[in-house]
């Protein structure tokens, strides 16, 4: 089981990210289950989402406590709220933030992490690059695909069409596109360390 | 068609497809995205022939439900928490005079103190309004649970509640075949009342009736959902015919027939007590689950075949009868009456405190090594409890206790997972 966690402020996209990424898993024939932290749907404050992707049912209904991926979707909340609790030994961690993972203070993590499993990019930039608008939820989830591998950027791209009126999904679909070609490449994630 | 669907908007379209000719709706969390969803049918034309009322309280939609129903026609609506009190009288009156109107009660806790998280006081407390409740385990079941609820309502003119836990289920998107709308039309036949209110045709329901036939109308109320004992698992095996998936009737085991030690349990935990049960059973422990469905009517002798051959039994339930402890375990005891073995109550998933897998294995482990009590409170923080109890002793004003032990743990206004 994939079980992904993802940390953002209300109004980034971080709930509307978990449901995609568990329509993407769908539509590759397998078993996603996506679902919020409720209470806090103010702008700015802290939100969580989860997803879990499985390829047989998942019966549990409980909050993903021990992660294996993590997404955050905005750096300043690594210095208020415990992001990394829980994330399992060989964890995806990504990152959207200009700065790299040595920049972020963040290297210790960094030295104890496997070698390609954490990664910082500019997510916020791609996306008003490509959609005029500086939501990162979408590109990030490219980011993601490409980072673990565990998602076909076709699938994610499916799900962000089927969600977004044709000119929003575009934007979005181009932006992750990018975001994954970004991830999927060797010499960023080195550089994202550095 | 399978499809990766939020709970709401899959019981919404579900809903839809029973062709209501009213919907009354009066919007409140965690409820409110199926209203919302419905709302969205109607106005698009995907749902016609209905009328969608928006009213001004619940009291009011129930009300207004109640009215619908009695003109003949089939009648939704859905509530949570306060609002599902706020219908309290009124929900008697749709029980009593024997309206078929059924209705999404998406679990929420009841306050003070505030809490928009889900458990299942809200239901619990109308358990005895003369409502059908039936309890979904999964989306899937929510929204099949739909469908049968028509059917049930309509053929024995009850009221049927179906619980489905608020945000756990309403806001998870899972994969969920809603039902084709052809094979919902061909399950579930026109709506033939068994009453009418028509001008061509006048009548008086809800006439005032003193003792001299109080008790018989009441009677029959019992009679009919005795009745429900025998339809609920008929119509639940005709939806698995006609739509090859389990979904309803009184209540299901998993993993039971031979178990030492069963837990039972309503709705959403289901699952991960089945997860834990696999965890348990793959090291030798003899342990399962029973999920009840069905609420009221009350399996009693069904409940009682499915756990008299157990040892220990162990329910876990998401209220709490203050001054007692359990309400869905002294149904369980009922029907337990006569048969020795431990009985354990825990009271869990208060106010939306996540029941995890971890302490699920830990109570378990504890219950059969008869370290539980007849009653426990799950993951309870004794020691913020007897703090504030510390704090009255010692006299005084010593203050609301939301806020004092808020500040003991360190927030100033609650958040969840």
């Amino acid at each position: 089981m994939l079980r992904v966690r993802i940390h953002g402020r209300g109004g980034q996209g971080a709930v509307t990210a978990a449901e995609l990424l568990s329509v993407a898993a769908f539509r590759e024939g397998r078993h996603a289950q996506a679902f919020p932290t409720f209470g806090s749907e103010r702008t700015g404050a802290p939100v969580v989402s989860f997803c879990r992707i499985d390829t047989t049912e998942i019966r549990t209904h409980e909050p993903i406590a021990e992660p294996d991926g993590l997404i955050i979707l905005d750096p300043t909340l690594l210095h208020q709220v415990d992001v990394f609790g829980g994330l399992r030994p060989h964890g995806y961690i990504l990152i959207n933030s200009t700065r790299s993972i040595a920049e972020l203070g963040l290297s210790e993590l960094g030295d104890s992490h496997e070698t390609g499993r954490m990664l910082t990019m500019p997510a916020t930039d791609i996306a008003h690059e490509h959609t005029g608008r500086k939501l990162p939820n979408a590109v990030l989830l490219g980011g993601f695909a490409g980072l673990t591998g565990q998602l076909s950027i076709d699938s994610i791209e499916a799900a962000i069409s089927e969600r977004f009126p044709a000119p929003v999904a575009e934007g979005n679909c181009a932006g992750a596109r990018a975001a994954f070609e970004l991830a999927s490449t060797a010499e960023v994630q080195e550089a994202a360390r550095a | 068609m399978l499809e990766q669907i939020e709970g709401s908007l899959a019981v919404a379209k579900t809903v839809a497809r029973c062709r209501p000719e009213v919907v009354c709706a009066y919007p409140i969390s965690p409820q409110t995205h199926i209203v919302e969803g419905i709302s969205d049918l109607v106005r698009t034309g995907e749902l016609d022939h209905c009328e969608y009322l928006m009213v001004e309280s619940e009291f009011a939609a129930m009300s207004a439900c109640i009215g619908s129903s009695a003109t003949g026609a089939r009648t939704y609506t859905a509530t949570a928490s306060q609002g599902l009190l706020y219908m309290a009288e009124a929900l008697y009156n749709a029980s009593g005079l024997g309206l078929p109107i059924v209705m999404t009660v998406a679990n929420r806790a009841i306050g003070a103190p505030i809490n928009i998280w889900n458990d299942h006081s809200d239901s619990m407390s109308q358990r005895d309004c003369g409502w059908v409740q039936l309890y979904a385990e999964t989306n899937q079941e929510a929204a099949d649970l739909h469908v049968q609820a028509f059917r049930l309502a309509e053929q024995i003119s009850l009221p049927v509640m179906v619980c489905m836990d608020g945000f756990i289920l309403t806001h998870a998107h899972e994969r969920v075949d809603v039902p084709d709308a052809e094979q919902v039309d061909a399950f579930l036949p026109a709506f033939e009342p068994r009453q009418l209110l028509d001008p061509a045709d006048p009548v008086t329901i809800g006439a005032m009736v003193g003792p001299e036939a109080f008790t018989e109308v009441k009677y029959l109320a019992h009679a009919k959902q005795m009745q429900a004992l025998d339809l609920i698992p008929q119509i639940a095996a005709e939806w698995s015919d006609a739509f090859g998936r389990e979904s309803g009737g009184l209540l299901r085991g998993y993993r039971i027939d031979d178990a030492e030690t069963i837990v039972v349990a309503l709705g959403s935990v289901i699952g991960t007590i089945e997860d834990t049960v696999d965890e348990m059973r793959e090291r030798g422990v003899s342990i399962g689950v029973l999920g009840l469905k069905s609420f009221r009517p009350f399996p009693l002798e069904e409940v009682r075949e499915a756990l008299g051959g157990a040892r220990r039994v162990v329910v876990l339930e998401k209220a709490l009868a203050v001054g007692v402890g359990g309400i869905v375990s002294a149904n369980v005891r009922m029907a337990l009456s006569g048969i020795q073995l431990h009985g354990h109550t825990v009271v869990a998933g208060l106010g939306g405190r996540p029941i995890t897998g971890k302490s699920l294995l830990g109570l378990f482990e504890d219950a059969i090594a008869d370290r539980l009590g007849p009653l426990t409170f799950l993951d309870l923080d004794s020691e913020r409890v007897e703090r504030e109890l510390e704090r009255m002793h010692e006299g005084g004003a010593s203050g609301p206790h939301e806020q004092n032990i808020l500040r003991d743990v360190g927030v100033v206004a609650g958040g969840s997972h």
